[in-house]
């Protein structure tokens, strides 16, 4: 769990980005008059340099806009007039690219010139739940070769959803000397090997954070020891993450690493590394921030062996030295007697993350008791309805709350209800961020905490299994997510789930008026729903849909909307070719893929279509199983 | 491809991203429980859920998934018990029986065959994706008695599913193949 910044979070964010400086009409005429210099038509700044005066300006305007951070400001000052679009070119510093698809590297480098850090996301959330088949797209490597000339100062790189080969890393590390923070959330293609040559080559790494990664499979003797590869003198490391890391690393080189990088503040292992060998760790680092412990438990034959006590009071004294730990996760393997060891540090932490720990309300509540402070909390539902009431007793001051299900399945039993959700409404009202995962809920519920969560910015109910209803009244599920809507006026995010009718739409559309991003699965009962939605919120960036009954018509009653968001998916609804066609037709920048993983019962039917804008036109690298309308 | 669907039935159990069948869609979008007990409720959505499970719903992450082993209680029950299915090839005599429970996904089960059939067959099994040379195709029958190709759905879904393993020949197995393309 990150700090907003890089958690990459979609709520912070506004649309735009690099797109936004263009028109999206029909009629995109020359953006802004000139400061005194020719008109040019189009968004093409060719004319002379402009006459003294304004170059005064525009560095003092340069100066200036040097603090300006947020893209959503910069967005919006280089749509002034021509002058400030090219002092804000020459100024941004960080570049944030929503879609890679949205725009060419090239496109981007040439506006963008003194760039030190990029943020680039690809694939479309749901392919995390395998709905993109593998080899779509989300390829670094023309971006890599891109920045690999234009950026040579480049400092940070923050990825998500891209595919990225070793061959990529390896580019980076050859080409950016200054090179210090590299993020990968949620990537593929690459293996210890272009983790090695990042340790290696760039000398003046400060961040290697590896989030949720898939390393490519590799054998045993094709595991490289990426640990052993950083410099053998003191290194500038403040955060090494590679809790996904599936790989063993050699743990003595993890050890002399940590030894020799004072600024160490985070620590994520991987769970191959045991308690002890934490306790190795934590020794040499007692400077810690945040700490993932790996599998904080040990292989069952040390157990036998006795040791086990010695370990535990040891591993109180290093939590207790570490006074400056803030966040804890890992518990991968957790053996409950370990647990107590961390009660040093509870009162100071601010986010726990245990949602791989199987661990019930009676292991969880003398822990959480301690947990005043806790903001951020991650969870598996084993804790139930119980664990939760804790919870809800002790964290007053919880901002985000992720209760994941032990059994991801839909006919599992479920081990957190509606009692939890209340529990935590009534506990915790400064809550900001939910995710859930239940199998039994109610309007009732849902409705309570619509009113005592007022901060609610991002509400996630999963009901596990499909189009349920309300447990105790049978109702479907409108009304409670209708309160949602109307009760928490920051919302910006939401995803429903239960047993929806058209009703649920008809309150997002008419309430929902901040909503960004919107995820629905199961839900609805016919195109009315949609368009609902696309009709009634005009904020709406990111809209993810499978399964439900919305057809062509709902389709295209969003036109207007499409050119604002930064994309539409939908699978397994009641789309057809005719349909996306006429879309495509209409909207010429936008880009409408209609993917064919499988052989369709017949050429009509659209299984799965991913739209989003693009300045970049049709791209060159999609596979045959991806159809560019 | 047009009869596959239809008249024999197979078009219901044909693989597809969502619920069999948009008909079917509807029917049980609006499925009103009857008024009863608890556990009637829960059968009626353990029964209908199991038959029709769906890629990536409930939506949790790979990685996330991955990180605990299977659990369902039945699972337990059965690789306790061991998950026997009798295997036919064709052009062999006798059949033989596997324990789908000891194999932890499709590459060991296609090598677990391989070796058992190795005197009869003339090529490696062949791959789902229809690998030059090969001369059989590897297929199950289903909990609704259909001949499916093996390899289309998450192991777990196929080894709850698998009632029985059949090792077509060529040209048959052909049909079956250019069916899923």
């Amino acid at each position: 769990m990150r700090e907003e910044r890089s958690d990459m979070s979609e709520d912070e964010d506004g649309g735009g980005g690099v797109e936004q400086k263009e028109r999206w009409g029909p009629s995109h005429g020359g953006g802004g008059g000139g400061c005194g210099s020719a008109k040019s038509r189009g968004g093409v700044w060719t004319d002379p340099p402009p006459p003294f005066s304004d170059q005064v300006l525009e560095n003092v305007l340069e100066n200036v806009l040097q603090f300006l951070v947020c893209r959503r400001d910069r967005n919006a000052a280089s749509l002034v007039c021509r002058s400030w679009y090219r002092a804000e070119a020459q100024t941004r510093g960080e570049l944030f690219i929503g879609n890679c698809y949205a725009v060419s590297p090239r496109r981007a480098t040439d506006r963008f010139r003194r760039v030190r850090s990029v943020v680039l996301k690809g694939k479309p959330r749901f392919a995390d739940f395998s709905l993109v088949p593998l080899g779509w797209g989300a390829h670094f490597s023309p971006w890599a070769s891109a920045m690999a000339t234009a950026y040579p100062w480049l400092e940070r790189i923050c990825l998500k959803r891209m595919s990225i080969a070793d061959y990529d890393l390896s580019l980076l590390a050859f080409s950016f000397p200054f090179f210090k923070d590299l993020t990968l959330i949620c990537c593929d293609g690459f293996g210890t090997l272009g983790l090695a040559v990042i340790a290696e080559k760039c000398r003046h790494l400060r961040v290697l954070d590896l989030i949720e990664a898939y390393l490519e499979e590799e054998e045993e003797d094709e595991v490289v020891d990426w640990v052993s590869k950083f410099p053998q003198t003191t290194t500038s490391l403040e955060t090494l993450g590679f809790d996904c890391v599936v790989s063993t690393v050699n743990f003595e080189a993890l050890e002399a690493l940590v030894a020799r990088s004072p600024a160490l503040r985070q620590l994520r292992v991987n769970h191959h590394v045991t308690v002890d060998q934490l306790f190795r760790l934590m020794v040499r680092a007692p400077q810690l921030t945040h700490l993932g412990t790996g599998s904080f438990g040990h292989p069952a034959a040390l157990a036998l062996q006795g040791d086990v006590m010695e370990h535990d009071a040891d591993l109180v004294s290093a939590f207790a030295a570490s006074k400056s730990i803030v966040s804890l996760s890992g518990f991968r393997d957790v053996a409950s007697q370990y647990l107590p060891a961390i009660y040093p540090v509870c009162a100071n932490l601010t986010t726990l993350n245990c949602s791989f720990a199987e661990i019930t309300a009676d292991e969880l509540k003398p822990v959480i008791h301690h947990c005043h402070n806790l903001q951020k909390f991650w969870v598996l539902d084993t804790v139930r309805d119980e664990g939760l009431q804790a919870v809800a007793a002790t964290c007053k001051d919880l901002r985000e709350l992720r209760v994941f299900p032990l059994n991801a399945t839909e006919d599992s039993e479920g081990f957190v209800s509606d009692v939890g959700l209340a529990a935590i409404s009534q506990g915790c009202r400064r809550l900001r961020s939910i995710l859930y995962f239940c199998q039994q809920m109610t309007n009732k519920a849902v409705i309570t905490m619509s009113k005592n969560c007022q901060e609610l910015v991002v509400f996630r109910l999963c009901i596990m299994g499909r189009h349920l209803p309300d447990h105790l009244t049978k109702e479907p599920m409108d009304e409670g997510f209708g309160a949602i809507v109307m009760n928490c006026k920051k919302l910006t995010r939401l995803a429903v789930s239960g047993l929806l009718t058209d009703k649920a739409f008809g309150y997002i559309g008419k309430y929902g008026k901040s909503i960004r991003t919107l995820s629905v699965a199961f839900a609805g009962d016919s195109d009315v729903g949609l368009r609902y939605v696309l009709e009634g919120c005009p904020k709406l960036q990111k809209l993810e849909i499978r399964d439900s009954p919305f057809g062509d018509p709902a389709l295209l009653s969003g036109i207007h909307q499409y050119y604002n968001m930064r994309f539409l998916w939908m699978n397994s609804c009641k789309l057809s070719i005719r349909g996306c066609n006429d879309v495509a037709q209409r909207l010429p920048r936008l880009i409408v893929e209609v993917i064919r993983d499988r052989p369709e019962a017949d050429d009509e039917t659209v299984e799965k279509l991913y739209m989003y804008r693009s300045l970049a036109g049709p791209r060159n690298d999609a596979p045959p199983f991806v159809m560019i309308l | 491809m047009e009869d596959i669907k239809g008249s024999d039935g197979l078009g219901d159990t044909e693989l597809r991203l969502g619920l069999p069948g948009t008909s079917t869609a509807t029917r049980s979008a609006k499925r009103a429980l009857p008024e009863g007990d608890e556990e009637s409720h829960d059968e009626l959505r353990r029964t209908s859920a199991a038959k029709a499970q769906v890629v990536g719903w409930p939506p949790i992450r790979s990685y996330r998934k991955n990180s605990f082993p299977a659990r369902k209680v039945e699972a337990e029950a059965e690789a306790a018990a061991g998950l026997y299915v009798k295997v036919s090839m064709d052009g062999v005599p006798y059949l033989r029986k596997i324990d789908l429970s000891v194999y932890k996904g499709y590459k060991e089960l296609r090598e677990g065959l391989n070796n058992m059939f190795e005197c009869f067959s003339l090529g490696e099994l062949s791959r789902r994706e229809g690998g030059s040379g090969s001369e059989y195709a590897i297929t199950y029958e289903d909990k609704d008695g259909d001949l499916m190709l093996v390899g289309d759905v998450p192991w777990e879904m196929f080894i709850s599913s698998c009632k029985r393993l059949r090792i077509m020949k060529g040209s048959e197995a052909r049909g079956l193949e250019s069916r899923q393309h």
